[in-house]
């Protein structure tokens, strides 16, 4: 017997003796049973009557149950309808009759057997399991809540929570057992028995549940806590009146910081208070950082969750349709999907150009979720799959979301129900961006095996997918498919080819002969379903086909199809002009088999008589009125309706009324084709995944998608105190501060904010702690040395390779200045780099860190790797000798950088450093510019654009408590690494206390960025500004940089996005240069844009002004003073972007940018415009 | 007594109850998580069963007026569940198939009657599995610590004794960060075995041109070794992977950068890995297939020739080739002839197979002769798709190799096996 076993063993003793005690009680004085067992008048009458029958039982212990004879009160009716049903099985011994048959289990279940016990336990879990009614066996069975046996208890227990709601009074015998498990030493059995309590269905014991669950909400073991959060929602259906207590445990349990919690937890929240979403905001982050780890059921529940919170929390990331948004985005992600979506952009930019918009920003939370869903579309369960789709579908911006399409197509290779359900969301999501399963198209052809219903959903999905390039293929793979054993197939593929047709001008004549050729095929449901289709698509162009249409004619005599006559005489009717000598002969058919024709086939008769009438009515009088009167003796009201209706329009008599007159327009006006749309279409107002959007109807408890906010909510709320070590006196003021701000958010409140911050403190260690829940073994064992040495070896390389390149730059110093500038400068990025992977894969291995860093450390290996080769492309370009200046700036700069990587760089600090804060004094910078810039393009205008640099707001003195920081791009080139972007930072401390250790972490960047942090700043007293300087290297993309600024007490998100000037450099070029550079990059490359110059802005100095602040460029000399020319080179590619600019007296002026990476040149030309229109 | 207590909560739990039904539209086993739905709701079911002919075609999804009955088909039984309120069908069907698949490695297979003769183990699992219907312990390791699947010596020992496959140990498997592995498991002969199986899907037209061709592979797990192993997996040529999906086990982390899979596995068998091999690579068709189908205009006949060749096998044996055609109905008998193999046409379905075995390239196999159809019948319009069966054994078509497998965490050494497999998936010809 192992320990566990004596450990659940000790339960049942008391629970014995509480079943003898209750036994001796309902013997002796049923009259005062304790206040607990005291039910509603109706159970305590059928408790009685049962009463006779079954305590005889109880009284009759071991020693069997003697009469055979049944009570006659309470349960008899089910008894018949059991004996009714019973069959052989269960345990296998052969009973003649249902009484005695439950006698028998009774006796067993008496016994001092064990095996006996289980025995009959297992025959009553077998009835039950089959449907079968047991609920007479109550009494006997409860009393073995008690047993010693493990099995016989479990069986007990699966029985009690079957049947205690049909039998409350007896079941609160059992209540003490688990009462006593819930303060057992082992977790297993406490929450065992929390589990079984909540299960029981019965109203009296809410109060004792909600204690039980409150207690093992703050249970040690998470395991019980789950289990409590499991209780919630059972608590909730028995009881809705708890409501608000449960939602104080809910409150708790979010904060929990274990992965084994978080599903239920959602869960619970889920059912009982969707509602309170902003019970979420401060668990927001750790959610999503504990997700990974979470199990699968949890995690769609989550998913599912946090979709519906960010669509109240952030703002809509493709809200500017923009083209900066799309264009940005693009040079990241697979531009080769997406391509008619992009056409479909241009157009509406077209259709609205220049609308002033905001940019937009993503909130680095909106991002934090978008990246942390995003590794779970690998996962093996479905549904999983599903969530992180929908939620992409829903909440990225357009250009990421293709990257669920792959997992979806992979999902279709599973159970046929998955297919099922991924193929109608992707019918949803293929109208709305049909380039992100284009790639994927044969993924959904038809195999004949597929099952009917799967086959008309990819059928649905190729029509999405069709477009001018593709429709060719798709319209062979429809050939096929027509000639499928599966007509109803069939039937859905010729409305496809239809659709297609509509769709898709080019094709209409080809679908339109392929369908007619369709209408000899032999069967007649092809040719009916054909006829049906072409009807559609002759609206749309008749007089071109009427030659088709007099085929059709001819089809009346051989269809038999209903809707298919129907539609051949609406043509006929509806075009009776383009067969004159045939229409009437087929009205003169049908008035012959009119009596024997379908209603839909009469009404189409009588409309084709009516119309004819009103165009020939010389030859038609007298077959329509015999189709009127055949009509008006119908059985059908709606035709005896319609022939009066239409014989008073169309027959002229002295007592018709004035509409008669305009009987010809009402029949013959001209009809609108039909418009053959997707049943899919607009679907996604429903949570895609959902059962409400398979259904395509609201199912009970749906929560509504909600729309975008207009304005996101304030961001802070998310953020988490940490409660420790804020000094008392902050965090009072910066609460005030919020409450200024936002007074009616109820989470503000007093008791929340005590709550609140204690439970759900750093979320960062929280997030830490679960993901070492979920791969804490990876430090185990050999797994970390082999790594560590890894580490080992990989570092020796790099100091190897350091001296290299040391001795490298030693030699061709003297020699080749030039190129040692530019190595020089690529060495120190690479130390920085270097420094910065060892760094964090040394994090990685001692401490299991956030996913997010070892993310970024996983890049930086990427980049590592290519290294090797980005040196070598740069010692093949190292040909051209930039200015000499440069070079002495570069020195400079070198030294500042040996300040601020503290680490491992040639240990020669310079005498002469420039201490930071004086780094960015505008004298400086004035210096720093002129080195950078030749003096030639200096001199012409004597612009100087670091007066008007624009600073921006990184962190607002409110929500940073104090602390404010602004940033601007101060055209600097940064030495560490050529392909930066310096950014430089103003801190600001209005605070009254001193904020230490300032510094940045947890930096979350597209694939391809990289950032060079600035140093950090250990101390800013109180009042005091200082600033920095980091570089950050965006690609050549106005990709945001997120990342989290850090004092020594708070984290901030905050994210640095560049307008696209700022992407590029100054380069100096001659007019010749330019002219032959500008001939390079013609066509695609050359954007250009009319535009009226803002009034003060119509002279050359303005111009230039104006352009140099929008965007980083030098001004190329140019002999006419009608244009002005612009020349620059992006930071990260140096592709070059020359802008020009002529202008004439009246202020019209034509922009052009040519630069070969259209994105930029887009863009520009979008910011240059802008600024020389204002 | 039954119906009155489905009553309308404002909101219910996730799934509410499961009926098990089999082929004939018998309800065998009901489990109810909450208060009892009588089983008259499966009606709804069954009419829409009986309009969908095959029981492939019934929805998965049905509405009835006041419940939604999400079911799947598997084995020939039908697992039907029974929701009140918005869940993500995805999360139930996934489910029902865990159930399914629970049972599986539980009795062998997924039948009636081994779910009628372990009745009360299915219930006891169910009861498991499902926490007021949100699932509780999915994991076949978990359930396993709890309730012991039987073996012919348990069962003889308990019908001895009297004990039954009620685990004795509690289940500390839920407790673990790792909940996919027993722990304390102890074997004398430690093995590791994996299989590398693809599976070529393909569609090949009337001409023999291939319309699509893709390679889907899975990476099947048998794994007994003591203790908490730590493995680790590497590929010769791990660029061929084009989408992945992994058992939970596996650490996403080391994938993203190493492009190695890193793993405490669950104790047995397992999925490890599936995933698709990138569309660039060709993929390379192993046979080729002659075919001529086709039935004359005049009397009741048509003629049928196929041959079968290799085509790029590289280098191995092709086997278990097999042909299976799916006639038209008006086809009544089919009178053939094969060099290699036997055939039968079944008159019932209509499906003609073609068990030809090893391909042998020397002398191709051929089937032909003439097909009988019923008189008066009209030309069928349509011809049938050929659907291919075949294996090979040794290789992976894609080219993918394992390089490696390194256990950390445990000190014996392990013995490991790799084995490679091709076979053919959705295999279609269309003539």
């Amino acid at each position: 017997m192992t320990a566990m076993q004596r450990l659940l063993l000790q339960l049942p003793v008391s629970a014995v003796n509480m079943v003898k005690t209750v036994q001796s009680q309902v013997q002796g004085q049923e009259e005062d049973k304790s206040p607990v067992l005291t039910p509603d008048g109706v159970h305590q009458a059928w408790y009685s009557a049962l009463q006779p029958d079954e305590l005889r039982h109880l009284r009759s212990g071991g020693s069997g149950g003697g009469g055979g004879g049944r009570g006659g009160g309470g349960g008899g009716g089910d008894h018949e309808e059991h004996s009714s049903l019973e069959e052989g099985g269960g345990g296998g011994s052969i009973f003649q009759s249902q009484p005695l048959r439950h006698d028998d289990l009774k006796e067993m279940l008496d016994s001092n057997k064990d095996s006996l016990k289980l025995e009959a336990m297992k025959r009553i879990v077998a009835m039950i399991a089959r449907g079968k009614n047991a609920s007479d066996l109550f009494p006997a069975v409860v009393k073995n809540v008690a047993c010693k046996n493990i099995e016989v208890k479990k069986l007990v227990y699966v029985y009690l929570v079957r049947y205690a709601e049909e039998q409350q009074d007896l079941a609160l015998l059992s209540i003490s057992t688990f009462q006593r498990g819930l303060k057992d030493p082992n977790q297993l059995i406490r929450a065992s028995a929390l589990r079984v309590l909540s299960s029981i269905r019965v109203t009296i014991i809410v109060p004792i549940m909600m204690l039980a669950i409150k207690e093992a909400a703050s249970d040690m073991s998470p395991y019980v806590r789950k289990t409590a959060a499991h209780a919630i929602p059972k608590l909730y259906s028995l009881d809705p009146e708890q409501k608000d207590q449960l939602i104080e445990v809910i409150e708790k349990l979010l904060a929990d910081k274990t992965t084994l919690v978080a599903g239920s937890v959602v869960m619970a929240f889920e059912e009982v208070c969707p509602e309170r979403i902003e019970l979420i905001h401060k668990n927001y982050r750790k959610l999503c950082n504990l997700l990974i780890d979470v199990e699968e059921w949890g995690q769609v529940v989550i998913i599912n969750m946090l979709t519906r919170y960010a669509r109240t929390q952030f703002l809509n990331p493709n809200m500017n349709e923009s083209f900066l948004e799309e264009g940005s985005d693009k040079t990241f992600y697979g531009s080769d999907e997406d391509s008619d979506e992009e056409e479909e952009d241009k157009d509406k930019k077209a259709e609205a150009p220049m609308v002033k918009r905001k940019p937009y920003v993503m909130d680095p939370d909106h991002r934090l979720l978008l990246r942390n869903t995003k590794p779970l579309l690998q996962s093996r369960n479905a549904a999983v799959v599903m969530a992180v789709a929908q939620l992409y579908f829903h909440l990225a911006p357009k250009a990421e979301i293709g990257v669920i399409a792959k997992a979806l197509v992979r999902l279709l290779r599973s159970h046929s129900e998955v297919q099922y359900v991924v193929l109608q969301n992707v019918a949803t999501m293929s109208i709305k961006r049909r380039g992100m399963f284009e790639p994927y198209l044969k993924s959904f052809y038809i195999r004949s095996t597929d099952p009917t219903q799967i086959k008309i959903l990819k059928l649905e999905v190729l029509t999405n997918l069709a477009n001018e390039t593709n429709i060719s293929t798709i319209l062979r793979e429809f050939q096929t498919y027509i000639k499928s054993m599966d007509k109803d197939f069939v039937a859905a593929t010729i409305q496809a080819i239809g659709r297609c047709a509509t769709n898709i001008g080019e094709v209409r004549d080809t679908c339109l002969n392929g369908l007619v050729q369709l209408l000899s095929n032999r069967d007649e449901l092809v040719v009916a379903e054909s006829v049906v289709v072409i009807k559609k698509l002759l609206q749309m162009q008749p007089e071109k086909h009427s030659d088709i249409i007099k085929h059709m004619a001819k089809l009346t005599d051989n269809i038999q199809v209903p809707m298919a006559r129907a539609s051949i005489l609406w043509l006929i009717g509806e075009y009776c002009e383009h067969v004159p000598k045939i229409a009437p002969d087929v009205l003169r058919k049908m008035a012959k088999s009119f009596t024997n024709e379908e209603d839909i086939v009469k009404l189409q008769i009588i409309n084709l008589a009516a119309k004819l009438y009103l165009t020939n009515s010389k030859q038609t009088k007298l077959l329509t009125q015999y189709v009127l009167n055949l009509a008006k003796y119908d059985q059908n009201y709606d035709i005896r309706d319609r022939a009066r209706f239409i014989r008073q329009l169309i027959v002229p008599t002295e007592k018709s009324g004035a509409l008669s007159k305009y009987a010809k327009k009402l029949f013959l006006a001209i009809k609108p084709a039909p418009v053959l749309e997707s049943p899919f279409k607009d679907r996604d107002h429903f949570q895609l995944g959902s059962l409400s959007h398979l259904l395509n109807a609201k199912a009970g408890g749906y929560q509504e998608l909600p729309d975008w906010p207009e304005a996101a909510p304030d961001p802070c709320v998310r953020n988490v105190e940490v409660k420790d070590s804020v000094p008392e006196w902050t965090k009072c003021s910066s609460r005030e501060k919020r409450k200024e701000k936002k007074v009616d958010k109820p989470f503000y409140s007093d008791s929340d904010g005590e709550s609140g911050p204690t439970e759900s403190a750093d979320s960062e260690s929280d997030s830490a702690s679960g993901s070492e829940s979920g791969s804490g073994l990876e430090e185990s064992g050999s797994g970390s040395e082999s790594e560590e040495s890894e580490e080992g070896s990989e570092s020796e390389e790099e100091e190897e390779k350091d001296k290299k390149k040391k001795k490298k730059i030693e030699l061709k110093k003297p020699v080749q200045v030039s190129e040692s500038e530019q190595s020089s400068e690529e060495e120190v990025r690479k130390h920085e780099r270097k420094n910065k992977l060892r760094k964090s894969v040394s994090e990685s291995e001692s401490d299991d860190e956030e996913e997010s860093e070892s993310e970024s450390s996983q890049s930086e290996s990427e980049d590592s790797e290519s290294e090797a080769e980005v040196k070598k492309k740069k010692k093949a370009a190292e040909t051209k000798p930039p200015p000499k200046p440069v070079k002495k700036e570069c020195k400079k700069e070198k030294k500042e950088m040996s300040l601020l990587d503290l680490d491992d760089f040639e240990p020669t600090p310079s005498p002469q450093v420039t201490p930071l804060n004086s780094f960015l004094s505008s004298s400086l910078v004035n210096d720093l510019e002129g080195l950078s810039l030749s003096d030639a393009v200096l001199s012409p205008a004597a612009i100087s654009p670091c007066s008007a640099l624009k600073s921006y707001e990184l962190l607002h003195r409110i929500t940073g408590e104090g602390l404010c920081v602004e940033y601007c791009f101060s055209r600097q080139p940064f030495p560490p690494d050529a392909n930066m972007v310096s950014v430089q930072m103003q801190f600001t401390n209005n605070a009254t206390s001193d904020t230490k250790n300032l510094h940045m972490e947890d930096v979350k960047l597209q694939s391809g960025m990289r950032v060079n942090e600035f140093t950090e700043i250990e101390l800013l007293p109180a009042g005091e500004t200082a600033s920095a300087v980091m570089g950050i290297d965006f690609c050549d993309s106005t990709q945001a940089a997120n990342f989290q600024l850090c004092t020594h007490r708070r984290k901030f998100f905050v994210s640095i996005q560049p307008p696209v000037g700022e992407l590029m450099r100054p380069v100096f070029l001659t007019e010749n240069e330019f002219k032959k550079e500008q001939g390079q990059l013609m066509g695609m490359n050359e954007i250009s844009e009319k535009l009226t110059l803002d009034v003060k802005c119509r002279n050359e100095h303005a111009i230039v002004q104006r352009v140099i602040t929008a965007a980083n460029l030098s001004r190329v000399p140019c002999g006419s003073d009608k244009e002005c020319r612009f020349g620059g080179r992006t930071v990260t590619s140096g592709s070059l972007v020359l802008a020009t600019v002529s202008s004439r007296e009246d202020g019209a002026a034509q922009l052009t940018v040519n630069c070969e990476k259209m994105v930029i040149g887009t863009m520009l030309v979008k910011d240059i415009l802008l600024a020389l229109t204002q | 007594m039954d119906s009155c207590h489905t009553e309308n909560n404002s909101r219910a739990e996730m799934i509410h109850s499961l009926f098990l039904i089999n082929h004939a539209g018998d309800i065998f086993l009901e489990k109810h998580w909450k208060s009892v739905i009588s089983r008259s709701v499966c009606d709804y079911f069954f009419e829409a069963k009986e309009k969908a002919v095959e029981p492939e075609n019934v929805p998965p999804v049905l509405q009835t007026p006041h419940h939604y009955l999400i079911s799947i088909y598997r084995d020939k039984l039908f697992f039907l569940s029974v929701v009140q309120t918005e869940v993500p069908p995805l999360f139930v069907i996934e489910f029902l198939h865990r159930v399914a698949d629970t049972i599986q490695d539980y009795f062998g297979e997924c039948s009636e009657s081994l779910i009628n003769d372990n009745v009360v183990t299915v219930y006891e699992l169910l009861e498991e599995m499902l926490d007021n219907g949100f699932p509780l312990a999915t994991e076949s390791n978990v359930l396993k610590e709890m309730i012991r699947p039987p073996t012919i010596l348990r069962s003889v020992v308990n019908t001895l004794t009297g004990s039954s496959n009620v685990g004795d140990k509690l289940p500390s498997g839920q407790l673990s960060s790792i909940p996919w592995r027993r722990a304390g498991v102890k074997y004398t002969n430690n093995e590791a075995y994996f299989d590398v199986i693809e599976e070529i899907d393909a569609i090949v037209d009337k001409s023999g041109t291939t319309v699509f061709a893709e390679i889907q592979g899975v990476i099947e797990a048998s794994v007994r070794l003591t203790g908490m192993p730590d493995l680790s997996m590497t590929f010769m040529n791990p660029s061929l992977l084009d989408d992945v999906s992994f058992h939970p086990c596996v650490r996403f982390k080391r994938w993203e950068s190493e492009r190695a899979l890193s793993f405490i596995p669950p104790d047995g068998n397992f999925t490890l890995m599936n995933y698709h091999v990138s569309s660039q690579n060709l993929v390379t068709i192993p046979v080729y297939v002659k075919q001529n189908i086709c039935f004359f205009e005049t009397g009741p006949c048509g003629r049928l020739d196929i041959t079968i060749g290799p085509k790029q096998t590289m280098g191995k044996t092709v086997e278990a080739l097999m042909v299976t055609i799916h006639m038209p109905k008006a086809v009544l008998s089919a009178n053939l002839t094969a060099t290699q193999g036997n055939y039968s046409y079944d008159l019932a379905t209509k499906v003609l197979v073609w068990d030809i075995g090893k391909l042998n390239p020397q002398k191709l196999p051929n089937l032909r002769g003439s097909l009988s159809l019923q008189s008066g019948a009209p030309k069928p319009e349509d011809n049938p798709s050929l659907n291919i069966d075949l294996k090979i054994q040794q290789v992976a078509i894609s080219g993918l190799k394992v390089s490696r497998l390194e256990m950390n965490g445990e000190k014996y050494k392990p013995f490991k096996g790799v084995k490679y497999l091709t076979k053919a998936g959705n295999f279609q010809v269309r003539t």
